[in-house]
């Protein structure tokens, strides 16, 4: 039964990588990567890492795709240019180095013998031990995991703003202290 | 019969190789963007597979950071190119050259 959903959910998981990288509109591989990341869900559930498959289906389903899908809507169904203006290099040059990487992982796998499993407690993936490591043992990648998400919440901010709409410019500036101190000068003059 | 570490970890490696051709291969950033995903939830397959064949729970604490992260970085990659939308830029990867020295 296991092998079965195993397979299952790993063809899906790698068909849809493939869709997302060879789709031409970016609205369709948004789609293929929430494919893609169900599937793993699922193999994270044989995994028996609950919490870690819920995390997933809520933060990147749920989340992260929005944000994508709102973007993607932002800008509209632009296709990337004909494939007459490619570089044949770059095809090369990428399926070399995806391959290279392909073949150097699974001589490591190949060779590792790590196949038989520890044996686990029924809790072993529950919300309560695992955030109970992430208070204890753990709290510092914790405590750093969220200012990175403050500092890029920020950096949004200042990335979406733009250029400002109300910039003064400098000569302008000086010129209007220059007149209001000339005019204070006659005053007091007077 | 369950399957064991292998086969997950050749699922890990063969999506962080489609994912890696997706990042290399693609001009748009936003595709070029998703292919990271691809490749950050292949990462975070192994982590949680090894930590599952060690019976630790360090692997999913680690994968959960790993989503973290990677929550910033679409943020911070997509508020780009939205900034670069509204300056009106060519949202492709090969035209993006003001930085190569």
């Amino acid at each position: 039964m296991a092998t079965v959903v195993w397979f299952v959910a790993s063809a899906a998981a790698i068909a849809c990588a493939f869709a997302v990288i060879l789709q031409r509109n970016p609205f369709i591989s948004a789609i293929a990567l929430l494919g893609n990341l169900a599937s793993l869900a699922t193999l994270f559930i044989l995994l028996q890492s609950d919490f870690v498959a819920a995390a997933q289906i809520i933060v990147y389903a749920g989340a992260v795709m929005v944000m994508f899908l709102f973007v993607i809507a932002y800008i509209g169904p632009r296709g990337e240019l004909p494939t007459t203006h490619r570089r044949t290099w770059q095809i090369v040059v990428a399926s070399v180095a995806a391959g290279a990487i392909l073949v150097e992982l699974a001589l490591v796998i190949g060779r590792s013998g790590l196949d038989s499993a520890a044996a686990v407690e029924d809790d072993f993936g529950s919300p309560q031990t695992v955030g109970q490591l992430f208070l204890t043992t753990y709290v510092g990648a914790f405590e750093m995991v969220s200012l990175l998400l403050l500092v890029a919440a920020i950096a949004a901010v200042v990335l979406g703003a733009g250029p400002r709409p109300m910039r003064v410019d400098l000569d302008e500036r000086q010129r209007r202290v220059q007149e209001a101190r000339e005019l204070a000068a006659s005053r007091s003059a007077e | 019969m369950t399957p064991g570490l292998g086969s997950y970890l050749i699922v890990s490696g063969l999506l962080f190789a489609i994912g890696l051709a997706g990042v290399l291969l693609r001009r748009s950033p936003l595709v070029v963007l998703l292919s990271l995903e691809v490749m950050l939830n292949s990462v975070n397959l192994s982590l949680v597979g090894f930590g599952r064949y060690n019976g630790s729970r360090d692997g999913q604490v680690f994968a959960l950071v790993v989503m973290g992260v990677a929550a910033a970085e679409v943020v911070v990659g997509l508020g780009l190119i939205v900034a670069m939308e509204r300056r009106k830029m060519a949202l492709d990867t090969d035209e993006l050259v003001e930085l190569s020295g």
